[in-house]
């Protein structure tokens, strides 16, 4: 009795697993579902303003094409390979680290938040743009264009900063995690036995990026082909 | 640690992956400069699909993943479209399928597409009333 607990211990001794888990697959399947489950209410989350943004599109699609007009396509398809570019150096950070590639590890997820702050910065610059044409949904709004109710280009305005901002709002707490992350990954606490930290990571950057694949066409693209 | 190398894409499969998605994002810009119609729509949002496929499946690994993950992955999906489906039947059919006594939100009664359908009393002797 005694000699088979005794085993067990033995058995769990694998530093890179909690006392709680049978066995390191158990650990990584229990992690990664954790996360999934995590980022399907994330989906919901940005799923309630998109299925606002397009019942209200439905409504008014006249004020929302000419309000989306306003955006700058230049801007956005740049923004849009920028994240796919940080999705690609997050994936090679997960693959250097199952290698125990450290300077690789740390390298890629460097490039991943340099490329995004390259994309708040062009947020940056966006939302300043907006600014200074007083396309701010409130008191200063204004609407001089011959296309589009103001009433309604501004319900598309709301949108716009509500699904961008909470978007940046991601990126942001993104860079926040990364910091972190890398600090851990210079002073090698990443390995082929342990990377499930930065392989979640991953995960969530995967997602943010794919919410901006959508946001891209929906904002700035859908309509322009109409004025 | 072979085996589980073996589990994962490798660096030529993921530039392969940006190169469709680089690829993919310059084709949606360049169908929404041509009117299609509804499908422009369609379109846009099936190559934003498409794209989001191609990353779910594998810079986040879900062609290598067990069952399990791949059922927690689609329930995001799955009960996005139950929220988009189910709101857009009522907001979408609210003028072809009027219900009497039915008044829209205010903000979308004027000057919005949606006409309000007033509720009339049906009370003994008012119709009466101009005769």
């Amino acid at each position: 009795m005694s000699e088979s607990h005794a085993h067990a211990v033995v058995a769990h001794h694998d530093p890179t697993v909690a006392h709680q888990f049978d066995d390191k697959a158990q650990q990584t399947e229990a992690v990664t579902l954790g996360m999934w489950a995590f980022l399907a209410q994330e989906v919901l989350f940005f799923g309630a303003v998109f299925t606002g943004y397009t019942v209200y599109r439905s409504y008014y699609p006249d004020s929302f094409i000419a309000g989306s007009h306003h955006l700058d396509i230049k801007l956005g398809g740049f923004n849009t390979a920028v994240l796919i570019a940080s999705s690609l150096t997050m994936a090679l950070a997960v693959h250097a680290a199952q290698n125990t590639k450290r300077i690789r590890l740390v390298f890629f997820l460097l490039a991943t938040l340099f490329l995004g702050f390259v994309f708040l910065g062009v947020k940056v610059i966006e939302y300043g743009d907006k600014f200074h044409h007083h396309l701010i949904p409130g008191l200063g709004f204004l609407w001089a264009e011959p296309h589009g109710d103001p009433k309604h280009v501004q319900i598309f305005y709301s949108f716009y900063f509500a699904m961008t901002g909470m978007h940046a709002l991601h990126m942001i707490i993104g860079a926040a995690i990364l910091l972190p992350l890398i600090w851990m990954a210079i002073r090698g606490r990443f390995s082929a036995a342990y990377y499930a930290p930065i392989e979640m990571f991953g995960l969530y950057w995967h997602f943010v990026d794919i919410v901006w694949i959508f946001l891209f066409p929906l904002l700035y693209l859908l309509g322009l082909h109409a004025q | 640690m072979e085996l589980e190398h073996s589990h994962h894409p490798t660096v030529p499969l993921y530039l392969l992956v940006f190169g469709a998605l680089i690829v993919l994002t310059g084709i949606t810009v360049l169908v929404a400069f041509q009117d299609f119609g509804v499908m422009n729509n369609v379109i846009a949002l099936g190559i934003a699909g498409i794209k989001t496929t191609l990353v779910v499946l594998f810079f986040m690994h879900v062609k290598y993943s067990s069952r399990l993950t791949k059922m927690f992955a689609a329930a995001g999906a799955f009960w996005l479209a139950i929220l988009i489906s189910f709101t857009l039947s009522d907001t979408l059919t609210r003028k072809s399928h009027p219900v009497q006594g039915w008044v829209p939100l205010p903000f979308v009664q004027t000057p919005g597409p949606i006409e309000s359908v007033p509720f009339v009393e049906h009370q003994p002797g008012q119709a009466s009333e101009h005769h």
